[in-house]
């Protein structure tokens, strides 16, 4: 594929083919978004990009930093902005230094005002301290968990990568889930949350190690909300579930597609004909409507 | 330079892990190490090989050792100077295990 033809492939991004969740009275519905327009559907609120996988070069897809370029002009084109923009990790694919540089290089033309980055486990490799807390663990005190509000929701952002189970699911460890606990203890039932993490925090395909040690834990501090959004990449592929007034959503990779669960010998780079691709790549967006829910959009690159 | 060690570490292991070899090859494939299991003798270096198009890392689970992410074809070595036993695991897929007893 040509620049110019991805380019105008992406020009549909936002407005083509995708699902819109909206919670009404506790229960999400889903409706075809295909004629929706993003400025008819709510304020973008913000933008899902994740698995950018800079460094990759293998067969799956030779051209990370292209299609992660298309899906930035795509997002650039857009008639509104987001306000500020989640990565949920695997910015890199082996923690070096110059490809977080790159990648940073590359995020940077995003026209977001914020960019809060959690770290996937390709992004630290180099272990706790190193290139990815030298240029995203501010926010957090180099702890790499935080949170924070905007537009009336409220944020966290947690780190499942760095302490897993010995079955191999992601962990927040116990400082973390004690400081989950106490962020949002006290906070009103009616105030929607967003959760954002690299693995997925609630159990897709344990062989594979898709999912989180203490997801129940989490799941059961969380219950009390009347909106929560739990988005989480890792899989490079849209996975998601209901339960009660928690939407849990795995967001696609811009850089190359997984197998479904089970679907290979091992959760590797999925290569598929060069003309399917831009249709397994894409990011996800936010809209928040009138009475501040937040609901999603996947879009794709084809 | 990596891939003329690995040879080397074949040409000494033949293969198999004797006890008395200088080096002994891993090789990492399919999301798995192999051998899983592995006896050397204490001063023995172990060469692992990655064959996989996704990184994988070696990473000892008691924090001994550590390698950087492995792309496919890289290689890494560490020398067990003491007897005892080694578990380590792909920190990228820890669902990957094997062990080394050195003695």
């Amino acid at each position: 594929m040509t620049d110019t033809s991805r380019r105008d492939a992406l020009k549909c991004l936002g407005v083509g083919a995708g699902t819109l969740f909206t919670l009404s009275g506790g229960v999400f519905s889903a409706f075809d978004m295909a004629e929706a327009r993003i400025e008819e559907v709510g304020t973008p609120l913000f933008l899902q990009i994740s698995d950018t996988h800079i460094g990759f070069n293998k067969d799956a897809n030779p051209d990370v930093i292209g299609t992660l370029n298309g899906t930035i002009d795509a997002i650039n084109a857009l008639p509104q902005q987001p306000a500020f923009a989640l990565h949920t990790g695997d910015v890199t694919h082996l923690s070096k230094a110059g490809e977080f540089d790159t990648a940073s290089q590359l995020l940077s033309r995003l026209r977001v005002s914020e960019l809060h980055v959690v770290p996937g486990e390709h992004d630290v490799t180099d272990g706790p301290g190193a290139e990815f807390f030298a240029r995203f663990g501010k926010p957090s005190g180099n702890r790499g968990y935080y949170s924070f509000d905007a537009k009336g929701v409220h944020f966290i952002a947690l780190v499942n990568v760095m302490n897993f189970k010995p079955n191999g699911l992601g962990a927040l460890g116990e400082d973390q889930l004690n400081w989950l606990k106490g962020d949002l203890s006290g906070r009103s039932a009616s105030q929607p949350i967003v959760v954002f993490a690299h693995m997925p925090l609630w159990t897709i395909y344990e062989p594979w190690g898709w999912g989180t040690g203490e997801g129940e834990e989490i799941a059961s501090l969380l219950r009390r909300f009347g909106s929560v959004t739990v988005l989480n990449g890792h899989i490079h592929q849209i996975v998601q579930k209901v339960e009660g007034n928690i939407l849990f959503h795995t967001a696609r990779s811009t850089a190359y597609p997984q197998p479904p669960a089970g679907g290979a010998p091992g959760p590797g780079p999925l290569v598929v004909p060069p003309a399917q691709l831009p249709g397994m790549l894409g990011v996800t967006m936010a809209v928040a409507d009138k009475t501040r829910r937040v609901a999603l959009t996947d879009s794709t690159l084809a | 330079m990596k891939s003329r060690l690995f040879i080397f570490a074949l040409l000494l292991s033949g293969g198999t892990a004797p006890a008395s070899a200088a080096e002994v090859a891993v090789v990492i494939q399919n999301f798995d190490y192999s051998p899983m299991e592995l006896n050397i003798a204490a001063g023995t270096t172990v060469v692992w090989k990655n064959l996989d198009g996704e990184p994988h890392t070696i990473a000892s689970v008691d924090g001994r050792f550590r390698s950087p992410a492995l792309d496919q074809n890289d290689s890494f070595r560490f020398t067990f100077a003491s007897p005892g036993i080694y578990k380590y695991i792909c920190s990228i897929h820890p669902k990957m295990k094997a062990v080394i007893t050195v003695k």
